[in-house]
This record gives structure tokens, sequence and C-alpha cells, in this order.
């Protein structure tokens, strides 16, 4: 196929991934927020939520203060913020039309039609939270009903794993970025473990990854830091762990490596990573630091991206 | 103006016969029902994304081009006349195009004058005694056709270069179908779905000698940002051909690749929908960005099929029009089957005299316009209008060629105020490959939707019909 193309389908499903993580963040820190400040301590939670969007410097060159109004509209409808919601469907449905001879029309359906729906909301906004609340969820079936028609209509040929490989690396680095910036409520020797601060800082972190309830059906136990990161670094039956999207990532490239007959640098890159994953436990990623670890993560999973733009898509 | 042909109403009460039917059903059928159907429609358009863009319009860029959902029908016998026709003015054109970049008999003969070639920017020395397979130049031709009358097929005008619109052809038949089952079951309506194949078929027959047995044939688009976008991809979808930018190709030993996540492939035919001027920087525009450097040297080695042809534009211009009648017997020792509007020479004195006194009464355009735009319409200009194209007529006459204003034929169409006649041409597809020349019977109707408008383009405010063949 083309390398346009394929570039394009792997980034149109990372549009699509970041758009329902930025709407599944912002659900979660409105969740958080509207407790009682003695349940959440001093910090700013719209503050972490820019920078689990990695847009905090860009972010204070336009706003003063990161409070829910300003945050809110930066994340979902700012156009001058590249990775703003309204942006990633922009792109989305830009790159969309560039490929539309590689989506299935269930595919090219789903971005058109949320794209036409959302014009509304670009040019009035959401004036209460009701509205809001309706946008961020629109915008997560969206991202569902994108990826599920492409699990269920695409051919299994290199379109189809080009474009998983955007939605894992995305959602690798997502989960990866909530973590790094959230990692210091995770760790054990934090004399206040259990208090109530603390809990619902934890079951912030979860409900932005979509894995509160998993959590209680893997682990059968109360909130516990280090099984929070053992569930989102480790686990591999949770589809949002690190370890998870590396298992589909190593799968996605043997596929591609199989069907063109040779494998290349992504493959080797990504196989890497994925072992080093196996072969860890928390016991071992705490003794050498929670940030650290997550942080040569975060290196490793965008210089996979630079290595699979290199091999296959320019 | 006279009263204008209409498709459907002979004066004084009855109908031709292929809308008889039509009429039936339409009395049957409640205007809320059409009116229902025609919001269905808008809304599949849009949803499926069939827009163009507008250049210099900010206000929205993607619009929908309005679709009429009345059809527009034709007996079999109209057709089969006008198939002819469009065969034998393609035939001509092809014929035309090989002698210009060779021999040239037809400047000898003293039948097309030099000077409308040689200094014509449309024309491409590059191309002079350049072989094409098969002597194809023109792969695709949109010939847009006008009615007076019952009995004659007009054309209006040629297009060689990169004609668009049969998405909608396609489209609209499939959209027809899906709203109006019962009235495609009162009808026996020839189908246009076999284009897509035939258009492959044709691209495949003129690949390079070199090519192999299954030549690979792509299609080059400018790319999103072009007003045909949805129909290059529509397109590159229906033929299963890689949908290819500028950007994804590259020339090695004047032979042309593909970028693909595999490497690079060789690509044999290339139906571009960029125009000459774009197409290669270091031979046309150096500016340009949106086409791909040395794939003219690729060309003349002979590596590679462009469909249609670089140089094409010297057919369809305007200027040559007029010349048309005489290019048609000159090559085929035939009559031309279809006819040409009566047309003024503004270059010659004697046609522009007459021009200018008749300014009022006349359509003038610009030989190197399209689109509709830069053209008057005399009876519909203010006066101010009029005075200041004579200006530009008098300080350039050679610019332009002058048109009687025709009473374009008119069939029911949907507005606020209920079905009315409204003005319509119609573009069908002309396909040439190594053997033959085909056209799935149909086309594209335009329609102009104002009242009284003669003016069909979509970029000015022109919509679509579907056209019906009855394969009686």
């Amino acid at each position: 196929m083309l390398s346009r193309t394929a570039e394009n389908l792997y980034w149109l499903a990372r549009y699509v991934e970041r758009a329902e993580y930025l709407a599944r963040t912002i659900d979660a820190t409105l969740r958080v927020t509207a407790l009682p400040a003695a349940y959440i301590g001093k910090t700013n939670e719209w503050d972490s939520a820019l920078l689990t969007a990695g847009v905090a410097a860009s972010f204070y060159q336009q706003y003063e203060v990161a409070n829910e109004h300003n945050v809110v509209d930066y994340l979902s409808f700012s156009a001058s913020n590249p990775s703003s919601i309204r942006n990633c469907i922009e792109a989305a449905r830009l790159n969309s039309r560039s490929v539309r001879t590689a989506l299935t029309s269930e595919m090219w359906d789903t971005i058109n039609s949320a794209w036409i729906e959302l014009q509304e909301v670009w040019s009035k906004g959401t004036s209460t939270r009701e509205d809001l609340a309706k946008f961020l969820r629109f915008v997560q079936e969206t991202s569902l009903r994108f990826d599920g028609s492409a699990y269920r209509t695409m051919l299994r040929n290199d379109a189809y794993w080009f474009s998983r490989m955007g939605v894992h690396l995305e959602r690798a680095d997502n989960t990866a970025r909530i973590l790094d910036v959230k990692y210091h409520v995770l760790l054990p020797e934090e004399e206040h473990v259990g208090g109530p601060l603390d809990f619902y800082q934890w079951s912030s972190i979860l409900r932005s990854v979509s894995a509160l309830t998993a959590y209680h059906w893997v682990y059968r136990e109360t909130l516990k830091p280090w099984l929070i990161a053992d569930l989102l670094i480790l686990n591999d039956t949770l589809p949002r762990s690190l370890a998870s999207c590396y298992g589909n990532l190593v799968r996605n490239l043997d596929q591609i490596g199989v069907a063109y007959g040779r494998q290349g640098p992504a493959q080797r890159h990504a196989r890497g990573i994925r072992n080093r994953l196996e072969h860890s436990n928390m016991n071992d990623i705490f003794q050498h630091g929670v940030h650290e670890f997550i942080q040569e993560f975060i290196t490793d999973n965008s210089r996979l991206g630079e290595i699979i733009t290199k091999q296959y898509l320019i | 103006m006279a009263v204008a042909f209409d498709e459907m109403n002979i004066p004084g009460g009855d109908l031709r016969p292929a809308y008889q039917e039509l009429a039936r059903w339409l009395k049957e059928t409640p205007p809320e029902a059409l009116e229902y159907r025609r919001q269905e429609a808008e809304l599949l358009f849009r949803r499926i994304g069939i827009t163009f863009a507008v250049y210099g319009d900010s206000e929205s860029t993607e619009r929908l081009i309005p679709f009429d959902v009345i059809p527009r029908i034709m007996s079999g016998k109209e057709w089969a006349l006008l198939e002819k026709g469009l065969k034998q003015r393609v035939r001509a054109l092809n014929m035309f195009l090989r002698d210009i970049y060779h021999g040239r008999d037809i400047l000898r003969a003293e039948i097309v004058p030099d000077d409308l070639i040689f200094q014509n920017p449309v024309f491409r020395p590059e191309m002079n005694g350049q072989q094409v397979p098969h002597d194809v130049y023109v792969h695709i031709a949109g010939i847009d056709i006008v009615r007076v009358d019952a009995e004659d097929f007009i054309v209006l005008e040629d297009n060689a270069r990169t004609p668009s619109g049969v998405s909608y052809m396609l489209e609209n038949r499939e959209i027809m179908m899906r709203l109006f089952p019962d009235l495609f079951a009162r009808h026996r309506v020839a189908p246009v779905e076999r284009y897509p194949d035939e258009l492959l078929s044709a691209l495949r027959s003129v690949a390079p000698q070199g090519a192999s047995g299954e030549p690979t044939v792509a299609l080059l688009t400018p790319g999103v940002y072009n007003s045909a976008y949805y129909e290059h991809s529509f397109l590159a979808d229906k033929l299963g051909i890689e949908l290819v930018e500028g950007r994804d190709l590259i020339i090695k030993n004047n032979e042309v690749f593909m970028r693909t996540t595999e490497g690079v492939k060789r690509i044999d035919v290339i139906y571009r929908r960029v125009d000459d001027d774009f197409i290669d920087p270091l031979t046309f525009r150096p500016d340009s960005v949106l086409g791909v450097p040395g794939l003219m040297s690729a060309y003349a080695a002979g590596n590679i099929t462009l469909a249609n042809a670089v140089g094409t534009g010297i057919a369809d211009d305007k200027a040559i029009y007029s010349y048309m009648p005489d290019i048609v017997k000159f090559y085929l020792g035939e009559e031309p089957i279809l006819k040409n509007v009566p047309t003024w020479r503004c270059r010659e004195p004697k046609d522009l005299a007459y021009v200018l006194d008749n300014l009022g009464e006349l359509v003038v355009k610009e030989v190197h316009g399209s689109g509709g735009y830069g053209m008057l319409i005399g009876p519909a200009a203010t006066k101010a209008t009029i005075e200041a194209f004579r200006e530009k007529l008098k300080r350039e006459p050679e610019g332009f060629i002058a048109q009687p204003t025709l009473a374009l034929s008119t069939c029911p169409t949907c507005t606020a105020s209920g079905l009315a006649p409204r003005h319509v041409d119609l573009r069908p597809f002309v396909l040439t490959g190594s053997k033959s020349t085909t056209i799935v019977p149909g086309g594209l109707t335009r329609v102009a939707l104002k009242e009284g408008s003669l003016v069909v383009n979509s970029s000015q405010g022109g919509g679509t019909k579907d056209t019906w063949i009855l394969d009686e």
C-alpha cells in the first residue's frame, strides 16, 4: 500500500484514540474536582489534566489560571491547541478524506457524521454541565464506534495493522502519561496510604483509563497504589496497560513483517520493549523508581513511533 | 427569448412518450412525499461526503451540489443517435490531436489557422512527435450537450482535459434507486454502473508496450483540497487502484514508481486529474507542488501512459471549437452528427463587428475560460455590464468568441413553488481505449435551478439530476 495511506491510517487511529483519552481525562477530572476540597487535597487537578495531555506549556501562554473553564475549553474546543479534541476530530476527518479508499464505509461514516454533528458544538460551545457531559460522552462513543467498525469491517491486511498500531502506540503513550503525572500518589512509602485523599486520586486515575471496574475484577481488593501501578503497567489482560499495548504492537508488527516477508528495526525495537515489560515486576520497578521507569518508557515508545515512520510511512 | 423546448410537455397539453410513466407517477405522488425524499437525498449526500469545494469561498469549504429528484428521461432512440454522434466527435478529436502533434495535415489544408495552434498557450510543443500508445490522446472525454428542439443534439463544449462529474452520474443513480424503487420498477432504465469497469479496461488497454500483462494503474489527484477530490477518491475506490498524489511518486531511470510500505512499485498508467500546467515542475510551472518532477521525461521515454495525454487542451479550446464541424469532415469524411452552436470568432473583424452590434442578444465567452466564469450573457446583463464587456472585447478580440443565446431545453424540476421547468444540459462521458470507444447510457444532467437562468455550473448555483435512458 502507499506509504502515505499507511501514514494516514496510522495517524487517523491515533487522533481518534487521543480524542477519547482527552474526553476521559476531562470526565475524570470533573468528577474529582466536584468533591469537597477535604477529599482531594491541595493539588490542582486541572493542572494535572493539562500535564497528562502534555499541553501545559502552551496552555500557560494563553491563560493565567488552570481552572475548569479554561482547561475544558483548551482541551476540548480550542482551535489553537493542536491536540484539542476539536483538532483531533478535524485531523481525523481530514485524514479519513485522504484515505477514503482504504477505509470501510462504516469507518468513514463514523468519522464524517461525528464531524458533521460536532460542527454545532464548535460554533456554540457547551453552555451547561449537562451539555459538556453529553459532548464528552459523544466523543467517547465515536471512538468506540470507530474502533468497533474497524474491528468488524476491515480486511485483516496491512491497512488494518497500521491502523491498530496507531491505536496501541497512542494508548500506551496516554496511559504512561497519566502514570507520569500521578506517580507520586502511587508511591507506597507515602505516609497517608489509604487515606480518603488518595482514594479519590486513585479512582480518578483508573477512571480516566476506564479501568475502575477492571481493577476490582482482577484484584478483588480495595484500591492499593502498587496494584494500580501493576494493573496499568504490567497486567496484559487490561487493554490499556502498557504490557497489553506492547503485546498488540509486537503482534501487528509481526503480521506486517510476515506479509511483507521481512522484519526491520521497528519489529526489534517493539520486541525489546515488550520483553522488558514481561520480565519486570512491581517490586523492581518501585525499587528503581516508578518515575524513571515511566519516563524511559515514554521515550522508548515515541522512539518506536519514529522508527515505524522511517521504516514504513515515508 | 422564445419559449424553450420542454423535454416532457408538448405545448397543447400532450406528453412526450418517454415521460408518460413519470407523469402518471407524479400525479399519484403527493408533493410532501417528494419533499421528504428530497431531504433524505440531501442527507445521504452529506453523509457519504459527496461534496465539492468552491475556490475563494470562505463561508464553507465543502458544499453539496443540489440534487433534483425528478429524473431527466430520454428514449433509447434519442440516445442511439446521440451515442453515434459522440463517438464520431471523439474519434475526430483524437485524430486531430494526433495530426497537430505530428504531420499537421489539417494546417496545410488550411482548415484551421496556424496561429490558433502555435500561439495558443494550451498547445504543448513538448508533445511534438511524441508517440502515445494506440494514438489515443483523449481517453476520457466529457462532451457537453444541449438541446433546443426534439431533433438535434448540439455540442456546447468539448472537455478533453480532465473532465469531471462522472461520480455524480453514478451516485445520483445509486441514490435514486434507493429513494424511488417504485419508480424504477415502472421503467426500464439502462444501467450506468459498469462505467468504472469500462474505464479501467480502457486505461489498461493503453499501457506502454513494456508494461506487464497486468499493468498497474493509479489515479493522480491534486489532493484533498481540490474541488473534485471526492470524485477522485470515489473513482480510485471503484476502480480498485491507488489514489496517489505527486509526493507519492518518484521517477527513477525514466520510470515512474509509487512509494509503498513495501518499497517502491512501478506504475504503467496514470489517470491524472492534475492539469498539464501542474503535472511536472521541471517542464511546466516550476512552482507546482502537485506534480512529479521528471514525469515528462518518463513520458517522453514511453514508460508511462498519461490519461488524458498532455496537450489535449488544444482540441477543446473554445477558439478551436468553431472549427469542429470542419475537423470532423476533414478526418472522417462524414457529416457531423452533432451540431455546433453557431459561433462568431471575434478575432475575425467581420464577426467582431457583428458581435459588437449585437452584444445584448449574444453570449460572449472567454476563449480560455471555464466553469461559466468570465462570460457575458447579453439578454440577462445590465447595460453597464455590457458596456464594460464591450471595452474588454475591443481591447482583446482574439480572446473571445460569441454565440447566440440558446433557449436550452427544460425539464420538470422541484422548486419552492412546486414542479416547474428549468434549463438543463448533459455531459455524457466517452471512453476510448486501444480497441473501442464506449459510452455508458446516460451522463450528468446539470440543471439551472434559478428560474430563467441558463448557467448550469455547480460553482454558480446549478444542480444535478439523474439521467435515464429508457431501454425499449
